[in-house]
């Protein structure tokens, strides 16, 4: 949940037209279609190379053989702390796993403060603890960092911005290009949690919430995946806009027929719960502790063994395969028998009215 | 699970044998649009056979919300002082000025709210402030807007108002009905707006009319279970009212919301869009609360602004055309560029067609309009 950018309170009134076209909303920090937008028109056009151009989790950093990868990302989840985690958690695990789903394993981070004036130093200390403890966890350290204040309210409390560089195995090479039909597509597990977590968190504190995000660091998971198994050709944590948006840019990027089963795909009762209550649909809901894995139909049992020898890959399944088709859509067989497409969501999610 | 799945199969094999039978081709009109999004995301639509048509009513209560309501909230938005709070589905409908959504990245402060209460706290929290409340949708809201109003007094706050957009289902079916433009051989009746106003409401639509109507929950399950229902009675030619989400709804439904709607509105006529005006299908506060009313409070009146050239949003929520009828469809109107509330709105029937039912080519054309190259970044 990285939309959390607030505009300020009291702002002058007077008859501003804001269009999406000409100024930035929102949405377009949704990592939907508008952020694809935003990226597609004002970013690659100015920033593209080589390297940024593949869109991927991390680059592989040019000229260094292919061994370096290089990844950023910024954190602005409000609450600062919720059920499962905290801002510092998800600063290292993001970063971490996207270094990890590219095949990197991560060298060290750096980390890029920024503190609202008046932010209690208890809760920041709090916060960096999380970085350490997770940072640990992951067996990598911050090497490099940078500290910066503004005044309050031209900030919300803490955001984050982690910098990650990882070595990559000789033999890996993730990339959409290697998925052929046939393939099979694997989640590490339960989706939604993290998502609904906060966002109950954030907008309805009152309710005793039994949702917990699911936020991990999961670059010991894939280490041993990419290790064990033969046959692995792409990876992506789905974060936000959740498991449809991963999906739907696999069709997209292949060009082929991705089909996933309802019913093999695991949302928990009181994640669908929360879920109907916001009128949002789980599988557009972010996630900070899943990754989904395509593999050769002949590995997909050996990726879910291996997943499911961490504790963060026990309700590891598959959830669908590609097909040979080549419309570009990924198709949901839903529970009841009906076939429906799965699209890449739009930006910010809003709860419905009723 | 396993009894989900076999009740949901029971439930299709009996809608394909009694749509078997059907003396001629049948459509049916979900009215509420939770429905409308659950039918799609179930895949409901590509069980049904060729005779069986399930259409969309007026039941989204962002699509139904004329223009001239819209542009009041946002310029009400843009007064200074002023704290507009909303529900999230509200935020991106386009009028004449924009969205809530853009006025908010202008620099409006308007805030998405979950519950109507939190717009009470924030106007007792927030004394400087003048908060108002957008009250839209169905008898599902009205009594969430009853409350946050008593409570308001109770509070004795002079900076809470709210603009109200309240409708009534009934009124509008009736219209519907009237207007003889559109042929249904029955409704799905919505069990959230049933569970209010109890499922005898629908009484009438089934001894004036002569059509069945099925109340019906909003799982996978009890959709195609409605359906089926509905296919039977159209089969048997039976007009009668059923209940199938009896868990929740009963015959009278909760006289307390309902009598919590009444001490503080009163039905006025009310202009829907793609309906018009319908008479005693609005409410308005009663005298005694008309200090809330943020429409005298502010001295705005609704402009009758046109709707977008070319959007047939209003032909849509009527079932007089299907959203891949529409010029705009997919191709100027998009998820992320919305000419009408009906795309706008996670459930307006043009954003759950866009979403899960566009086939083929047609997808391939529209992601044009989309105009990036669908890439997903973290940058």
């Amino acid at each position: 949940m990285s939309n959390a950018m607030q505009e300020q309170p009291g702002t002058p009134p007077s008859a501003y037209r804001i269009d999406k076209s000409r100024h930035i909303v929102l949405a377009h920090g949704g990592g939907g279609q508008l952020t694809d937008e935003l990226i597609a028109h004002t970013l690659l056009p100015r920033l593209g190379n080589e390297s940024l151009g593949e869109l991927l989790d991390s680059s592989i950093v040019p000229g260094s053989a292919g061994r370096v990868a290089l990844t950023i990302d910024s954190y602005v989840v409000r609450p600062l702390s919720f059920p499962g985690g905290d801002i510092g958690r998800l600063a290292v695990s993001g970063t971490v796993n996207d270094l990890a789903v590219c095949g990197a394993e991560p060298m060290g981070l750096a980390l890029s403060l920024i503190l609202a004036e008046g932010l209690e130093r208890k809760v920041l200390e709090s916060v960096i603890d999380s970085v350490r403890a997770t940072a640990d966890e992951a067996g990598v350290k911050v090497i490099t960092g940078d500290t910066k204040v503004v005044g309050r309210g031209q900030a919300d409390g803490v955001y984050i911005t982690t910098a990650g560089v990882g070595s990559v195995n000789g033999k890996t090479r993730l990339h959409p290009d290697q998925i052929r039909p046939g393939d099979v597509v694997i989640v590490s597990g339960s989706i939604a949690d993290h998502g609904l977590a906060v966002m109950l968190a954030r907008e309805m504190p009152e309710v005793q919430s039994v949702l917990w995000s699911d936020v991990a660091p999961l670059n010991r998971m894939i280490a041993r995946l990419l290790e064990k198994v033969n046959g692995v050709v792409f990876m992506r944590d789905p974060t936000r806009g959740g498991l449809a948006c991963v999906v739907a840019d696999i069709a997209t990027r292949t060009g082929l027929h991705v089909v996933l089963e309802e019913l093999r795909i695991l949302v928990r009762p009181e994640t669908q719960h929360a879920a109907d209550m916001l009128g949002l649909d789980p599988l557009e809901v972010a996630n900070e502790g899943k990754v989904v894995v395509v593999t050769r139909p002949e590995a997909a049992e050996a990726a879910i063994a291996a997943l499911k020898e961490d504790a963060h890959g026990q309700d590891a399944r598959i959830i669908g395969r590609i097909e040979p088709e080549r419309d570009g859509l990924c198709e949901l067989h839903t529970v009841i028998g009906g076939r429906r497409i799965l699209q890449k969501p739009y930006g910010e999610q809003l709860p419905r009215i009723c | 699970m396993t009894q989900r799945l076999a009740d949901s199969h029971a439930a299709i094999e009996r809608l394909l044998d009694a749509a078997k039978a059907l003396p001629k081709p049948a459509a049916f009109m979900e009215i509420c649009g939770t429905h409308t999004v659950a039918a799609f995301r179930c895949g409901l639509h590509s069980l049904m056979p060729a005779n069986v048509k399930l259409v969309s009513g007026p039941g989204c209560p962002v699509c139904v919300t004329s223009q001239g309501d819209i542009d009041m909230l946002i310029e009400l938005a843009q007064r200074p002082g002023v704290t507009l709070c909303t529900y999230g589905d509200m935020l991106r409908v386009t009028g004449a000025k924009g969205s809530l959504e853009e006025a908010r990245s202008g620099g409006a402060d308007v805030r998405v709210i979950y519950c109507s209460l939190d717009a009470v706290k924030l106007a007792a929290a927030e004394p400087k402030r003048n908060v108002v409340f957008a009250a839209v949708g169905f008898e599902t809201t009205t009594p969430a807007t009853a409350v946050a109003v008593l409570e308001a007094e109770r509070l004795g706050l002079t900076n809470f108002t709210a603009l109200v957009s309240h409708k009534r289902i009934l009124p509008a079916m009736r219209a519907l009905l009237d207007s003889k433009q559109v042929n249904v051989d029955g409704f799905m009746c919505p069990g959230h707006v049933s569970a209010i106003t109890g499922y005898a409401t629908f009484a009438t639509i089934v001894r004036r009319y002569k059509l069945p109507c099925v109340v019906a929950g909003f799982e996978d399950v009890q959709i195609a279970a409605a359906l089926a229902k509905l296919v039977e009675l159209a089969r048997d030619r039976k007009a009668s009212l059923e209940n199938l989400y009896p868990q929740v709804v009963s015959r009278w439904g909760n006289r307390r919301a309902q009598n919590l709607m009444r001490r503080v509105f009163r039905p006025v006529d009310a202009r829907w869009r793609g309906l018009g005006m319908i008479p005693d299908s609005g409410l308005a506060f009663r005298s005694r609360f008309s200090r809330f009313d943020a429409q005298s409070r502010y001295k705005i009146t609704p402009i009758d602004s046109p709707e977008p050239p070319g959007c047939r949003c209003g032909d849509v929520i009527t079932a007089r055309c299907t959203p891949a009828e529409c010029k705009l469809f997919a191709i100027a109107c998009t998820p992320v560029r919305p000419i009408g509330p009906c795309m706008v709105s996670s459930e307006g029937t043009c954003q759950a067609w866009f979403k899960y039912k566009r086939q083929g080519k047609s997808i391939a054309a529209s992601e044009d309009a989309v105009a990036t190259p669908s890439q997903e970044a973290r940058l």
